[in-house]
């Protein structure tokens, strides 16, 4: 196959602009404090998680979202000066490792295997697995009330089958794409409850209020942290000294009160910084 | 090669299967009405089959999926299942079949309109000829005209299969434990893998649908009416 002269030029000069792009992409330096002296933090955050991490029409809302902010403030940088990126559950690691975020606040657990890929900071909250009911619903006050019931949960998360494992009992469970349709059946009946981390029911709660409650009796525990690049460890010494003085200046209790009210969430007090 | 041993892989495509077959066979019977409709004589039939068709053929799948369990079940309360309301087993046989409704619904369209495209390969003497002879329309449709549009249309239907076996997917929305599910459930779990776990899912479905896909194209040539 023969290309014109023209052609050939053009393909070459298009192959350096591609090399140039991909060599500019991380200037500034690295590491989390250089990242925020040069004036700019990409944050990942969930999109559509009520009360966590979530996108409205005028800005993003969330627990999550009020840590991050709170961090950069200590990190000398404006919240404005934030630029929010999605980040689903199973992209988090791969965000992190491309340097296509700096950090990550997406109600992300600590475990072992990430910890392999990503460096974390905290934990700043705890949750654990609880329940979500229609407020009337005076039937199901504790998991072992599930006898013959239904339970909804997101598909490819096994909390609600864990339920079935850990308690013995003998729920029919049900799978949907997001949360927002266990709930559209939760209101109409045919779902009887909703089980994953009560922070993240709690903010559907609280979205709704009135129409649900939550059992308040969370049955695990699990640490949700700020991911950071693997190498960055004294991004995640900052981190720390932030997530301590937000904890105990009473900004992290406000914050929580402010994202997780009306819902029967009782506020926890707040964890001990392990990542160290 | 833990991910397999891990995971139920057969055990989902079966699933995925069963509900392109189940899918298949009554998408074909109201596909066949449908395109009946669509060709009779009566003006009101003619009108239902083609608002049905044209609303139907254009609604996203997605919503349709959902519609069937959102809609059918949690709010009117719709249960396809003979199973009992406490049985553990009740919410996924329940889900399959609603499913299944749904494809059905969506999947017949395309068949119909396959369908009536075979129906105009008939030439229309046939038809007239029938009529001199005194046969009904549903004779007429029955003996003459489907049996030759049928031979005239397995290489698009084949199409419509392929497409109605990856749509299964979408059953996914409302929690039917096939493909898709066993994906996302992997993904959680062993997001390393994320590239490995694509490749399996896509394997499974091109095992599925190239046989399919060749096999058909096999009969549609032995079959076609030469004319």
């Amino acid at each position: 196959m023969r290309f014109s002269k023209g052609l050939r030029i053009g393909a070459a000069a298009a192959a350096l602009a591609v090399l140039a792009a991909c060599g500019g992409g991380s200037g500034g330096g690295s590491g989390l404090e250089a990242r925020a002296k040069s004036g700019k933090l990409v944050v990942g955050i969930k999109f559509d998680q009520p009360g966590m991490g979530l996108k409205t029409p005028t800005g993003y809302t969330g627990f999550d979202v009020d840590v991050a902010k709170y961090i950069a403030k200590e990190l000398g940088l404006d919240e404005s000066k934030i630029e929010w990126k999605e980040a689903p559950s199973a992209q988090r690691e791969n965000l992190l490792e491309k340097g296509d975020v700096d950090m990550v606040t997406a109600t992300y657990s600590i475990t072992e295997d990430r910890k392999k890929k990503v460096l974390f900071a905290g934990p700043y909250l705890t949750p654990g697995q609880d329940l979500l009911v229609r407020a009337n619903d005076t039937s199901i006050n504790s998991p072992e009330n599930l006898n013959g019931k239904k339970l909804c949960s997101v598909k490819g998360s096994t909390s609600a089958a864990k339920v079935n494992e850990k308690f013995g009992t003998q729920a029919g469970l049900q799978e949907y794409g997001g949360y927002s349709e266990c709930l559209t059946g939760l209101e109409s009946g045919a779902i009887d409850a909703i089980s994953t981390d009560d922070s993240i029911l709690a903010g559907y709660a609280a979205a709704n209020p009135g129409k649900f409650r939550l059992i308040g009796k969370p049955f695990t525990k699990e640490l949700i942290g700020v991911g950071l690049a693997k190498s960055d460890t004294k991004g995640r010494d900052a981190v720390n000294k932030a997530l301590e003085k937000m904890m105990t200046s009473g900004a992290w209790k406000a914050a929580l009160e402010k994202n997780l009210d009306k819902s029967g969430y009782k506020i926890p007090e707040p964890p001990q910084i392990t990542e160290k | 090669m833990d991910l397999l041993s891990k995971y139920d892989v057969l055990g989902a495509f079966w699933v995925t299967v069963q509900l392109t077959f189940y899918s298949a066979v009554g998408a074909l019977i109201w596909g066949t009405i449908l395109a009946g409709m669509r060709v009779s004589p009566v003006p009101l039939m003619r009108g239902i089959g083609t608002v049905y068709v044209n609303v139907v053929r254009n609604t996203p799948l997605t919503l349709i999926i959902m519609g069937t369990s959102l809609g059918l079940y949690s709010t009117l309360g719709v249960v396809l299942t003979t199973k009992s309301d406490k049985d553990l087993l009740f919410l996924p046989s329940n889900n399959f079949w609603l499913a299944v409704l749904g494809f059905v619904a969506y999947t017949g369209t395309f068949v119909c309109e396959s369908l009536r495209s075979g129906i105009n390969t008939v030439p229309v003497g046939q038809a007239e000829a029938a009529r001199a002879l005194g046969l009904k329309f549903t004779q007429t449709l029955g003996i003459i005209v489907l049996p030759q549009a049928f031979r005239a249309v397995i290489a698009p239907l084949a199409s419509v299969l392929i497409a109605l076996t990856k749509n299964t997917t979408v059953a996914s929305a409302i929690g039917v434990a096939e493909a898709a599910v066993l994906m996302s459930k992997m993904i959680e779990f062993d997001s390393q893998y994320l590239f490995l776990i694509f490749g399996i899912i896509a394997l499974g479905f091109v095992i599925l649908t190239l046989p399919t896909g060749l096999f058909l194209g096999a009969v549609a040539k032995k079959v076609a009416v030469k004319r």
